[in-house]
């Protein structure tokens, strides 16, 4: 569904990306494991059109995205949770969920329906929906950039580092919610630094190291032999 | 105590027309980090055409949404020839273009309408006696028609879908986009839209003091003080400010001559920008 083919990526004059090659195909959770500052984050601007690409193919579903513009991605089906959540912080919890839910060709009945979903997963936005994004904890703040992009019914999500800095309540929490998508059909494209975490909720592997993919496994093959994980991640 | 109040009103009702004024510039700041040198400019063309508009049909309040269409929808068209190429570049870039705008629209006023002065004549005609002195109507009917439009404004950016879509866009253009919101096009219409509020404030105001093609850098001016005052791309703290400012120097217009008294704005403007120049009434950033 979505194909990268030898992508090239530049910030300013440095090349932050070589050749980066990842698929992710309909329905599947795939993991991105590496170092901090290996280019994982990049490869996810990138197919947002948010860090120049230079060279290489980004496709979805077949279409070129080159060109597409950037808000025209999530028309498309493609959401993105960055790293840095990026809540909108004087919006309230509700506008932040409505700057997804206000597309066209939303009628009240499914607006309704999504919102519903949404707080079945996440109770506590429900309770703090009037509240100001910027007042919330760093995991409710993840959990709303979570719903956030679930309110473009996405086909893909990009999640960035979704656990960093939570506590582990928290990370059971998201990681709950990444089984729950899965189980929904959405792909995910899993960037993480939390190994287990990610060899349990993805079911395919690529590392990264020095903007390029040194490796590519299944989970199984990774946790049954843990000298590349090792190797690359030094853990 | 007479002079104090009629002076509390002459600032109130001058902090309101302000306040529209400066709503306009700081909504185009906020989103756009755009400092619009033409603002005034575009509010002295909305005078011209408010007054135009006013000579054909004899209707005020024809005049004064005929204004704010026209000027929006040149807003917009400016905003796509000449702003939106110039997005991601030098900032000085940009302050530039908005000049250049601000002298085309001035010549071309004077072109159009020449150097004379054009009246605009008083929708709501008769005054009132307060103590000793005749208040005209007009300029209470003003504020409160300026407080109504800023009030529809709030609201429109509190709860309307394309409010929210603008406010997203302020605090993170690149999320908003992520999410779908078509940034490009929330410039434009923000564009548009301060230029209509522009446009507003000019007919509004016309009745006061008449209308000149030079009238527009003095409105400029002030309103860039109360928005630097109220706190840059703050809308709220803008319209404190206009009143903040209006009030003090109508204050101020007791003791010396009027036109002495603009300095207590400047004298307000560097003082917060030494003290508080994130702005008067934004909570201290922590």
């Amino acid at each position: 569904m979505l194909v990268l083919e030898k992508v090239d990526a530049h910030y300013g004059k440095s090349h932050v990306l070589h050749g980066v090659s990842i698929e992710v195909r309909s329905g599947e959770v795939v993991g991105l494991l590496g170092r901090n500052g290996v280019g994982k984050t990049t490869t996810l601007k990138t197919i947002m059109g948010m860090a120049r690409r230079t060279g290489g193919r980004i496709t979805f579903e077949g279409r070129d995205l080159h060109g597409v513009p950037p808000h025209g991605l999530a028309g498309l089906g493609i959401a993105w949770v960055p790293e840095e959540r990026r809540i909108f912080r004087l919006l309230t919890v509700l506008e932040n969920l409505r700057t997804g839910l206000d597309r066209a060709g939303m009628t009240p009945e499914r607006r309704e329906a999504l919102l519903e979903k949404v707080y079945t997963y996440f109770p506590i936005l429900k309770e703090r929906r009037n509240q100001a994004g910027g007042t919330l904890s760093g995991g409710e703040q993840q959990m709303l950039a979570i719903a956030r992009a679930m309110m473009l019914e996405p086909k893909i999500i990009l999640l960035d580092e979704p656990t960093e800095g939570l506590m582990p309540r928290m990370v059971a929490q998201i990681q709950e919610i990444v089984h729950a998508l899965h189980r929904d059909g959405v792909a995910i494209l899993l960037v993480e630094q939390n190994v287990p975490l990610t060899l349990d909720a993805a079911g395919r592997v690529y590392i990264m190291e020095k903007g390029a993919v040194r490796h590519h496994a299944s989970s199984a093959e990774l946790r049954a032999d843990q000298r590349v994980i090792h190797e690359y991640l030094g853990v | 105590m007479d002079q104090i109040l009629v002076q509390t009103l002459h600032g109130l009702v001058n902090g309101m027309v302000l306040a529209m004024v400066a709503s306009g510039l700081t909504l185009i700041f906020g989103i756009m980090d755009i400092v619009n040198f033409a603002h005034g400019d575009l509010l002295m063309l909305g005078a011209f055409v408010g007054a135009s508009v006013l000579g054909v049909t004899g209707n005020y309040w024809l005049a004064l949404l005929g204004a704010a269409l026209v000027i929006a929808a040149l807003g917009a068209v400016l905003q796509v020839t000449t702003l939106r190429p110039l997005i991601g570049r030098d900032p000085l870039t940009t302050i530039l273009a908005t000049f250049g705008i601000s002298l085309v629209i001035q010549k071309y006023a004077l072109w159009q309408w020449g150097p004379s002065v054009r009246r605009i004549s008083e929708p709501v005609p008769g005054d009132f006696t307060l103590f000793h002195l005749q208040y005209p109507w007009y300029r209470i009917a003003t504020a409160v028609l300026a407080g109504l439009i800023l009030g529809g404004l709030w609201l429109f950016l509190k709860y309307g879908k394309y409010g929210i879509w603008i406010r997203a866009t302020t605090q993170d253009r690149v999320m908003a986009q992520a999410m779908g919101i078509p940034v490009p096009l929330v410039y434009t219409a923000v564009f548009a839209i301060g230029s209509a509020m522009a446009a507003a404030s000019g007919v509004l105001f016309g009745p006061f003091a008449g209308v000149t093609q030079t009238m527009g850098f003095d409105f400029t001016l002030r309103a860039f003080i109360v928005v630097v005052v109220g706190g840059m791309g703050n809308l709220g703290g803008s319209i404190l400010a206009s009143i903040f400012v209006s009030l003090l120097e109508s204050y101020a217009a007791i003791v010396v001559s009027p036109a002495q008294a603009v300095i207590v704005s400047f004298v307000v403007l560097v003082l917060t920008m030494l003290f508080r120049p994130t702005g008067l009434f934004v909570p201290t950033p922590k």
